[in-house]
């Protein structure tokens, strides 16, 4: 097989492998346009590590987290509702960083591979970084499931019990600012909030339990990529998109299933 | 009071500048069932989610004895439709391993219901299930939000008969919230009527021949009550005299 597509495979399975249990949550909590507004912030820290000339990877991901402390915080001074702060979050962050792209006279960015990913042309580089970030993440979250699955259940009674709700809360934003960063390379920005709340939909139809829709998420995503990257080098489509359909068809399969 | 659970001084409470709540004061000692009681909208939630550090009060003292453990069920729990969780998980969330999860169920009388999901159990098992999931933090004091709420009557009679064996048992102290003092009044130690203050408080029978209460429940929930409650000990005849002896 050719390295070019080792690397995909690479990048894609680690991605799913995490968007898996992250992509419960967002149904869970109804976040799907909290992945949406991460994701369309990234256009921003693109622009400012072309203006700074710093690592694009890097800047885009700490560019993620500060909005996921900013909308942690927002979420908590309830001046407006959330999901009005998050819309205007993420076209706020994509309006100025296509202004400061604008500025930084190098409007050339590939505006495909940045909508919908560029499987193909990730680096080993590229693929060590996505797994040290899952790997970060997928301990984080085997550590805290019970604490964050109390949250999901009810915050109330969570912190009535003495749970820290807030520090959690917190914590799990952060998880998914940096799984949305991720998913990013994988299916490109406009497809980040499909490949966390598909396989975890799929998921919902066959599992009894929290912890088994988080595995079963993790190991349709993850099929769903080796489908979608076969199809994308038999075929010569677009690996992003081809994930999408792939992981899509896999729901319905699940659906019928449980019907 | 040595054996204090909570006590409650002079709070006020106001969420978004109103007040919700003021100057309340009130304890709870241990082995003690007091009731909250009031129309809807009176603050008894915002007071009992003040009690369990959920909300900020505004003035006044909430004092708890050192490390006291509190088992609380909420008034309604927004579980999410989409997350599968069987009755067993969601049990062992309190933090308790599969045999206490077990035991908790068999207290409250609802074993059969393990494997059930959360989704799909009645109004009157997931009650019973709240106040499992509230036994397994081994409380010392247990605060109760509504706990009939969607029950049918004969349900809520079992389940208030419940929550006495469960006082009996563990000795803990309850704060319970109730809009209906009928089927609490055999019940509970202390009532605590409260409209947005405390209009009223003490042992249900003098809470239910005070003018405070009657002016806000009405006369003729009072008289329902006085004679509701005198069916336990002895009868009436024709004249509404009293029959020694008829017990019902």
């Amino acid at each position: 097989m050719e390295e070019l597509i080792l690397r995909a495979l690479g990048a894609g399975l680690l991605v799913a492998m995490i968007t898996g249990p992250m992509g419960c949550f967002v149904i869970w909590q109804r976040m799907a346009y909290f992945g949406d507004t991460l994701a369309h912030s990234a256009l921003l820290g693109i622009a400012l590590s072309l203006l700074l000339a710093i690592d694009t990877g890097l800047t885009v991901l700490v560019g993620a987290i500060c909005i996921a402390l900013l909308l942690a915080w927002m979420e908590t001074s309830r001046r407006l509702p959330l999901d009005t702060v998050l819309g205007m979050v993420a076209h706020v962050t994509l309006a100025a960083g296509v202004i400061l792209l604008g500025l930084t006279q190098q409007g050339q960015i590939d505006w495909l591979a940045y909508l919908f990913g560029d499987l193909l042309a990730v680096s080993w580089r590229q693929v060590l970084q996505t797994a040290l970030l899952g790997g970060v993440v997928l301990a984080l979250v085997c550590a805290c499931w019970s604490k964050f699955v109390a949250l999901a259940v009810d915050s109330d009674l969570a912190q009535a019990e003495g749970l820290a709700v807030k520090r959690y809360q917190t914590l799990l934003l952060i998880l998914m600012a940096i799984t949305a960063t991720t998913a990013m390379q994988v299916v490109g920005v406009l497809l980040v909030t499909a490949l966390l709340i598909i396989p975890a939909a799929a998921a919902r139809q066959l599992a009894k339990t929290p912890a088994q829709m988080a595995v079963f998420a993790s190991i349709i995503g993850c099929l769903g990529v080796l489908a979608g990257v076969a199809a994308s080098y038999h075929a010569d489509i677009a690996a992003g998109p081809a994930i999408v359909v792939a992981s899509f068809c896999l729901y319905l399969l699940a659906s019928l299933k449980r019907a | 009071m040595t054996d204090s659970l909570l006590e409650l001084k002079e709070v006020s409470i106001a969420l978004g500048g109103t007040e919700i709540v003021r100057d309340v004061s009130f304890n709870v000692a241990a082995n003690q069932i007091v009731t909250l009681i009031g129309p809807n909208g009176a603050g008894k939630t915002t007071l009992v989610r003040a009690v369990l550090g959920l909300c900020a009060i505004s003035s006044g003292h909430i004092q708890t004895r050192q490390d006291l453990r509190i088992g609380y069920t909420p008034q309604r729990l927004r579980i999410n439709a989409h997350m599968p969780l069987p009755v067993l998980q969601f049990l062992q969330l309190a933090g308790a391993s599969r045999s206490q999860v077990v035991g908790a169920l068999r207290e409250t009388g609802i074993e059969r219901l393990q494997g059930s999901a959360m989704q799909d159990v009645s109004g009157g098992e997931l009650q019973r299930i709240l106040l499992a999931r509230a036994l397994l933090r081994k409380p010392q004091l247990l605060v109760l939000d509504e706990p009939v709420q969607g029950v049918d009557l004969g349900g809520q009679t079992e389940l208030y008969d419940l929550i006495t064996r469960v006082r009996n048992e563990h000795g803990c102290g309850v704060l319970m919230v109730s809009h209906d003092l009928q089927l609490v009044m055999a019940t509970t130690d202390s009532v605590v009527c409260l409209n947005h203050h405390v209009c009223c408080h003490g042992h249900p029978d003098q809470v239910s021949n005070d003018p405070a209460f009657i002016e806000l429940f009405g006369a003729r929930y009072a008289q329902q009550l006085a004679v509701y409650h005198h069916h336990h000990d002895h009868d009436h005849d024709m004249h509404g005299n009293v029959v020694p002896g008829a017990t019902k």
